[in-house]
């Protein structure tokens, strides 16, 4: 099948610190792929530079074939490529009715709107607690952000991804910071995807990715090191040495 | 609060409406308590309609948006000067006529300050909006064979609204036209922040990363606020010389720009009743402690700002929702 996304030869340094080296890689509809490897070994980095919120210093992106590499963030989403933050970035005074009834206005074209209010829109309204209920989020539909718990805005804030129906989703550690009681809501979430929906997801969690990947890259060092199946990486000699190098480095500091 | 109980509890869109009602009530009751308890004051009721419009406006990018300006009064001038010349040198004294030709003038400021103060972030953004200032107080005094330069402008003489109600020398005219402009604007605003282009703008001031990664486009959000603001504000402004029926290069200046800003803190950023309160609040307290000492005037409105500043950082209307607010759920 060809590739819906495709990275090539990403390169990105911050000062002499080279975070992207040379990453290439091409996920294909229905994909669920996780990307990990050890703290600072450029994951979101990664992320930032594919969304456009960072900018590369040479390498390119594409769509469905079509070089998005000059693209801002918006026109990224609109082409669907959607992300979730590693740390929450939500609107705190404002309710996840509100949040997930914006990304409905925004999807169909009707942000700019000036008059009517969401609320007024039933179909905005169904769709925005069918969303909620999925993440279990219901009962808090109508209660500022900033007075819900954090793990609780980590549902939000796959609530939002989702919402903006993407092509190609990239999720950025999205169980970190949720109790381990919790992180059945968002398995169920990621259950719950698009069958034909391209997942990138980078997680810490090993029991999570191996239950949700058919398929793992590992990072280390802002360079690929391995690419394939998730029993396959456990085994590799280098990935091995990665996680040990990055443990060994992390203690020292 | 359970799930049941807050989806099916009357919609917040019934009860902001029942709460606009008494915010256009208040006005109402406050406008003919002002015409009665101050007849011999009109004129400064009058002036504290227009600054309004331009505290309203200012509360658009600024409160609504999170754009930091300290030049605000451009788009006031803008529309002041608009409507000035066209009735001192193009002979269009009709009041509403004025009235549009300073809100499209004020639009039009909106839209130029707006590409301009958009392009900084923070501090630079600051910076920028006093140069635009300078920049239209300075063009406003150069060319002064359309506004009078320093003189300001004068020779406007507007005709009787729809050709009934002539101004007259007490300015009762003159305030009754306001007060019905400001309800006007009042209403639409509220239609405005309360629709969902009002809520990608308060999403803006909150978290714009957020915004973009929804795929709304910053900066042409902010961009439409602002020329919404220069209506707004042009329209005040128009007002200013159609009451007043002169224009002077205050209007267009960096004081005018700071002092909307501080009626606006003084007030409550972001709602519009702190953007009415604040003005109201700081014009009384400018007439009535100028009167009184002209010259420790700024001291009792420096001290009075870091007052606000440090025990109700919300404002004078922020504060008293917070603590209604809090009545209330405590009283549940
Ligand atoms: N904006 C930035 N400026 C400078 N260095 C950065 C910046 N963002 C990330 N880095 C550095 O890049 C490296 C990779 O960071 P990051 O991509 O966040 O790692 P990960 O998500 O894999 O933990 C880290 O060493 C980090 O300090
Ligand atoms: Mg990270």
């Amino acid at each position: 099948m060809s590739a819906l996304f495709e990275v090539d030869h990403l390169q990105k340094a911050f000062g002499g610190l080279n975070v992207t080296r040379d990453v290439s890689l091409a996920l294909c509809k229905g994909d669920r792929v996780a990307l990990i490897g050890p703290n600072g070994a450029g994951k979101t980095t990664f992320v930032n530079l594919v969304t456009g919120h960072l900018r590369p210093d040479s390498g390119q992106v594409l769509m469905g074939g079509e070089d998005i590499s000059n693209f801002n963030p918006m026109k990224r989403v609109r082409a669907g490529l959607v992300r979730s933050f590693q740390v929450t970035r939500l609107f705190a005074e404002m309710t996840p009715e509100e949040h997930v009834a914006l990304a409905i206005l925004q999807r169909q074209g009707k942000s700019g709107r000036m008059a009517g209010s969401f609320q007024a829109m039933p179909d905005v309204m169904r769709e925005t607690y069918e969303i909620l209920e999925t993440l279990n989020l219901t009962a808090l539909g109508r209660v500022p952000v900033s007075e819900i718990s954090y793990g609780q805005q980590r549902l939000l804030e796959i609530a939002l991804a989702l919402t903006l129906r993407p092509k190609v989703l990239l999720l950025d550690e999205p169980a970190a910071g949720v109790p381990h009681s919790d992180t059945f809501l968002i398995e169920n979430a990621l259950a719950q995807l698009p069958a034909d929906l391209a997942v990138l997801m980078i997680e810490h969690d090993m029991d999570l990715v191996f239950r949700f990947a058919k398929r793992v890259i590992v990072l280390a060092a802002g360079e690929i090191i391995f690419d394939g199946l998730p029993v396959d990486a456990t085994n590799d000699l280098r990935v091995r040495e990665a996680y040990l190098g990055g443990y060994a480095n992390g203690s020292a500091a | 609060m359970s799930a049941g109980a807050s989806v099916t509890a009357m919609p917040a869109e019934n009860r902001g409406w029942q709460r606009d009602l008494i915010g256009i009530a208040a006005i109402l009751v406050a406008a003919i308590a002002g015409y009665f308890l101050f007849p011999n004051n009109l004129a400064l009721l009058t002036r504290m309609i227009a600054i309004m419009l331009l505290v309203l406006s200012l509360d658009l990018v600024t409160g609504y948006c999170g754009v930091a300006t300290l030049g605000h009064a451009a788009l006031f001038g803008s529309g002041a000067y608009a409507a000035g010349i066209a009735a001192a040198h193009f002979g269009i004294t009709e009041p509403l006529t004025m009235i549009a030709i300073g809100a499209v003038g004020g639009a039009l400021a909106g839209l130029i300050s707006g590409v301009v103060i958009l392009r900084g972030h923070g501090l630079a953004q600051l910076v920028l909006s006093i140069a635009i200032i300078h920049l239209f107080h300075e063009a406003a005094n150069k060319a002064s064979e359309y506004t009078g330069g320093s003189d300001g402008l004068s020779g406007i003489s507007p005709d009787p609204i729809l050709g009934v109600f002539e101004f007259d020398l007490w300015g009762r005219t003159a305030y009754v036209f306001g007060i019905v402009l400001l309800l006007l604007v009042f209403i639409l605003l509220r239609i405005l922040v309360r629709s969902p282009f009002g809520m990608l703008c308060r999403g803006i001031r909150q978290d714009p990363v957020r915004v973009s990664a929804m795929g709304a486009s910053v900066k042409l959000t902010l961009i439409k606020m602002y020329v919404i603001s220069g209506l707004v504000a042009g329209v005040g402004g128009a007002f200013n010389a159609v009451s007043t029926q002169v224009v002077g290069l205050d209007s267009l200046s960096f004081t005018n720009s700071a002092e909307a800003l501080v009626m606006l803190v003084l007030g409550g950023v972001g709602s519009l009743y702190g953007a009415l309160i604040g003005t109201i609040a700081f014009v009384w307290i400018e007439d009535l402690v100028s009167a009184a000492n002209p010259f420790h005037w700024l001291t009792i409105v420096g001290a009075l700002l870091i007052a606000v500043v440090l025990f109700a950082p919300k404002g004078l209307y922020g504060t008293a929702a917070t603590l209604v607010e809090r009545y209330r759920r405590g009283g549940k």
